[in-house]
């Protein structure tokens, strides 16, 4: 594929920035509104007209890649393609209520959650679901408090969280927050869960143990049954990150593998856009025991028919000031109403299919397997950031690099169910370009895109976070 | 489309394709490629039946049409300013809106310049040096707040002060969020409606972390004694954090001109709209703390070419480097809702925010005073500035108002046994003829 991003330079910059287009300080508060003492002086910011900044902002988009752009296979996202239509549901006016909306006002809005609820409860095979977590590590977050709230509500204070070696570092921030101390489980040889290596971390002080599966490595932890007896012996409860959760649509359910808690991410399985890093959000469900822990409120069905909020029994509280991000969810919604069972599970089976297909065209190496919907290749000798830098010049999202670390110079690829063959094969033909090229064209990569290798190093030595701090040089 | 009929629409397979590719890793069919033992796979269906665009948009808009159509006087903490079409037009373009982090800066110049800018007028509106791209929401930056107190205090201490007009749902999150820390959220009294600095003056000790107070309050009033605040929490050796939101900076006194250490709020005042509680966390603090900041950072610097380019900095405070000894665990965040602030702050450029800013006074003071004039109502309760809204006494228990002002077609809220309180923007200005009639109506 040849490729050439749009680059606006000038000079030593490339697109100018707002404030070097036209700042302007103003006085505040001329008419005396206020004392004085309780004003500031002015304010300087870019005025700049409609046109102007139509402009602006369209050249910024073009200097910048989507999933429409082109393939986008970042391991462990799920870059997929979002649906047009559910941005225009995301727009109707009566989307936009008030969170303070008395709730027989607002039924059409609850009987949506409602229905979102019972669609997550039956996907992940859990009892009960919130809404509420405004993205996968919030749900986490809030998953972990669900976890430490039952066990002390049953006399029993646990200290401990065990999380994999192989697990995404919000499992680790996420226990630490809600005051655990983590526990490292170092994976097997094969990559999946040492189950002596568990007997061993768990113990009476073990509040939970959180995996994900399939595991970063794409690998299924076949000893999941085993797993969840371990853990659950030793009165621990089993949370499931479903970061991975595209692989298995339709296939099995964390409900059934044992899982107590899980976290759903939405804006990866679910494909609701989540523009240059959000927003997404993260329900949780977990089994009917835990279910009078969730975070308050959550939304039932009266006799009635109509939709009510409620606080669960023994509620943890609140992890958002209001009830998530809405309209995030509202697109959940809808996608999931599009697909219906055979579309999810045909999603699943495609995800599948593209990363084994993918994988096998790839010249790299796949130490683990067998694989899901991601596989993690290895650049060998190669520095798996420069594969990535060189692989932008090929028109192509190159892999998430260097994680998970039990994979040398890590390429974690997940090319989702939404490419085609040809895509694939243009994808594979740019990782083997790349394997084929010398350290040296590696090192100067990218050409094509819109800045050329930036000096990240350098960048955090001397931070300049605002045009403020640029001004001041 | 293409020639399937059942499945997933956005996974383009052919028959032919689907194949041809089973056939290139030599299996049957896709179950083979799965490796999950039968005791645990799913053979069960969800029951959820798959429908084109056209009858889910027809759905959703009949439930949501449930909605009473009532003018909302709304606000608490999440308001309605109008957004300009160009912020929905220009933030939809698919490459801003499919994106995701950066973490390929290279090919991501766009959104990170964006991220900048909204940094760089967070900056300019708080005066303090280091704004992030954006927590989860209001509650969860203060929560962050607080965990950073925590961090960087030398002197032990548990006790984090938050004013007794507060969310109760902030509070809480709050609560969760120094669940880890073990830190202890008490409340500190407030005189007609502002921060009683004389009694959190008695409150404030050694043992205290972190100040919080906002304003304009979530009853709409300014603060009157911002720089005491500061200087009560800086005797004291705690830090003082300041809840607003970027309209109300562009003309209250300056953060940094009163001792704040940490300025959070709702950046999404501007930008988005009403959207049920939806969000941006504005987190912005001092350069002492930089290192201590949660959450994805945008700095300049340098690439080969020698021109200035952008890129996400200082990652190693950050989750996936730092893991549970990280500042946060915060990852997915609201970037793209910080992009859209950002947007429509330069819409209106300074003379358009500040006259925004203006106007919210203006219009609580008129409304207030409106109200005023009622028998049976008092407005504002509070002898103080207001912004954007107000707190009203009705005679009648203001349960039955809100009930019968619902039931003409209003919302407003209720805070008391006979308190309301009316918010009062550019959304909903023009139905203030008609609120105050229905208010006429049934407050005597
Ligand atoms: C495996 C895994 N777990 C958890 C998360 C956290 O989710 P979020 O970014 O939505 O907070 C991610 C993704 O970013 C992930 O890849």
């Amino acid at each position: 594929m040849n490729y050439s991003q749009a680059r606006w330079s000038e000079d030593d910059r490339y697109e100018p920035l707002l404030s070097e287009k036209g700042n302007r300080e103003v006085a505040v508060d001329e008419d005396g509104l206020l004392p004085d003492d309780l004003t500031r002086d002015t304010v300087e910011l870019p005025a700049l007209e409609e046109p102007e900044l139509a402009r602006h902002y369209t050249r910024l988009s073009q200097m910048n890649y989507g999933v429409e752009s082109g393939p986008f296979p970042l391991g462990s996202c799920t870059m997929k393609y979002n649906p047009k239509f559910t941005e225009d549901l995301a727009a109707l006016p009566s989307a936009a209520v008030h969170p303070d909306r008395d709730e027989g006002t607002v039924q059409g809005l609850l009987g949506v959650m409602h229905g979102l609820q019972d669609y997550l409860a039956r996907i992940g095979g859990m009892d009960a679901v919130t809404l509420q977590p405004p993205a996968g590590a919030a749900g986490e977050f809030a998953g972990v408090l669900v976890a430490k709230a039952y066990h002390e509500h049953n006399g029993d204070q646990r200290s401990e969280i065990v999380i994999p070696d192989s697990a995404h570092g919000t499992n680790f921030a996420s226990a630490a927050m809600a005051g655990f101390d983590v526990v490292e489980l170092p994976s097997a040889e094969d990559g999946r869960v040492d189950l002596d290596a568990l007997e061993s971390a768990v113990s009476e002080e073990t509040a939970a143990l959180m995996l994900t599966n399939p595991n970063t490595l794409g690998l299924f932890e076949r000893d999941i049954e085993a797993i969840a007896e371990i853990v659950h012996d030793a009165g621990g409860l089993l949370y499931y990150d479903g970061a991975n959760l595209n692989a298995l649509l339709g296939q099995a359910r964390p409900g059934d593998m044992g899982f107590d808690i899980m976290h759903y991410n939405v804006h990866k399985t679910f494909a609701t856009p989540h523009g240059g890093g959000g927003p997404g959000a993260g329900p949780v469900g977990v089994v009917s025991e835990l279910a009078p822990f969730l975070p308050a409120p959550r939304v039932r069905k009266t006799e009635g028919e109509t939709v009510e909020r409620f606080d669960p029994e023994h509620t943890i509280g609140k992890v958002h000031g209001f009830e998530g991000n809405w309209l995030v969810l509202l697109k959940t919604y809808a996608y999931i109403a599009r697909l219906g069972d055979d579309g999810l599970a045909d999603a699943s089976a495609k995800a599948v299919l593209n990363a084994n297909y993918l994988a096998e065209q790839i010249d790299y190496e796949v130490p683990f397997g067998p694989f899901h919907h991601e596989f993690v290749a290895s650049a060998g000798e190669q520095d798996a950031a420069d594969v990535a830098k060189r692989m932008l010049d090929y028109g192509v999202h190159p892999p998430t690099t260097k994680w998970p670390e039990i994979v040398d110079e890590a390429l974690m690829t997940e090319p989702t169910e939404v490419e085609t063959t040809r895509s694939l094969d243009q994808l594979a033909e740019a990782f083997n370009a790349v394997a084929g090229e010398d350290d040296e064209t590696l090192e100067s990569a990218p050409s094509e895109t819109a800045a050329r290798r930036i000096d990240q190093v350098a960048a955090a030595r001397s931070p300049r976070l605002s045009w403020q701090a640029l001004d001041e040089e | 489309m293409s020639g399937h009929d059942r499945g997933s629409p956005y996974a383009p397979h052919t028959p032919a394709e689907t194949e041809a590719m089973l056939d290139a890793l030599d299996v049957d069919s896709e179950a083979d490629l799965f490796d999950i033992p039968d005791a645990v796979a799913f053979d069960g269906d969800f029951g959820i039946e798959a429908r084109d665009e056209r009858s889910i948009r027809r759905e959703v808009r009949r439930r949501l049409d449930r909605n009473d159509d009532l003018v909302e006087f709304l606000g608490r903490d999440h308001y309605d300013h109008y957004v300009p079409s160009l912020v929905d037009h220009l933030a939809d373009r698919q490459e801003f809106l499919t994106s995701y982090t950066q973490y390929q800066p290279e090919i991501a110049q766009g959104f990170l310049q964006a991220l900048f800018e909204y940094q760089s007028m967070l900056v300019e509106l708080t005066g303090l040096g280091v704004a992030n791209c954006s927590v989860y929401d209001a509650a969860t930056a203060l929560g962050e707040a607080a965990t950073l107190a925590a961090r960087v205090r030398d002197a032990d201490g548990q006790r984090v002060l938050v004013p007794e007009h507060m969310r109760a749902e902030k509070r809480s999150v709050l609560e969760n969020y120094t669940a880890g820390v073990d830190l202890s959220v008490e409340t500190y009294p407030m005189a007609d409606g502002a921060v009683d600095t004389e009694a959190l003056a008695e409150a404030v000790d050694e043992e205290t972390l972190l100040v919080y107070a906002e304003s304009p309050t979530v009853r709409g009033v300014i603060e009157e004694h911002l720089g005491d605040i500061g200087a009560l929490a800086e005797d004291h050796d705690a830090l003082f954090c300041l809840g607003s939101d970027p309209v109300a900076l562009a003309m209250l006194e300056r953060p940094a001109d009163v001792g704040a250490d940490v300025v959070v709020g709702d950046a999404a005042t501007l930008g988005l709209g009403t959207a049920y509680g939806m969000g941006i966390g504005l987190f912005v603090t001092r350069e002492e703390y930089l290192r201590q900041v949660p959450g994805r950072l945008v700095g300049a610097g340098e690439d080969d070419s020698g021109r200035r380019a952008y890129t996400l900095t200082l990652q190693t405070r950050e989750q996936h480097i730092r893991r549970e000894r990280a500042t946060s665990n915060i990852c997915t965040n609201q970037a793209w809702v910080a992009l859209r602030t950002a947007m429509h702050a330069a819409m209106l450029g300074p003379d358009g925010l500040v006259e925004l800013a203006e106007d919210s006074i203006r219009r609580a003071r008129d409304a207030a005073d409106r109200l005023d004039d009622i028998s049976g109502v008092r407005a504002p309760v509070h002898d103080r500035h207001q912004f954007r809204e107000f707190v009203a006494h009705t005679d009648q228990p203001a349960g039955a108002v809100v009930d019968d002002l619902a039931a003409a077609g209003y919302a407003v809220h209720r805070v008391g046994e006979h308190l309301i309180q009316v918010c009062v923007t550019e959304t909903n200005a023009d139905e203030l003829d008609g609120l105050v009639a229905a208010v006429e109506e049934v407050a005597q």
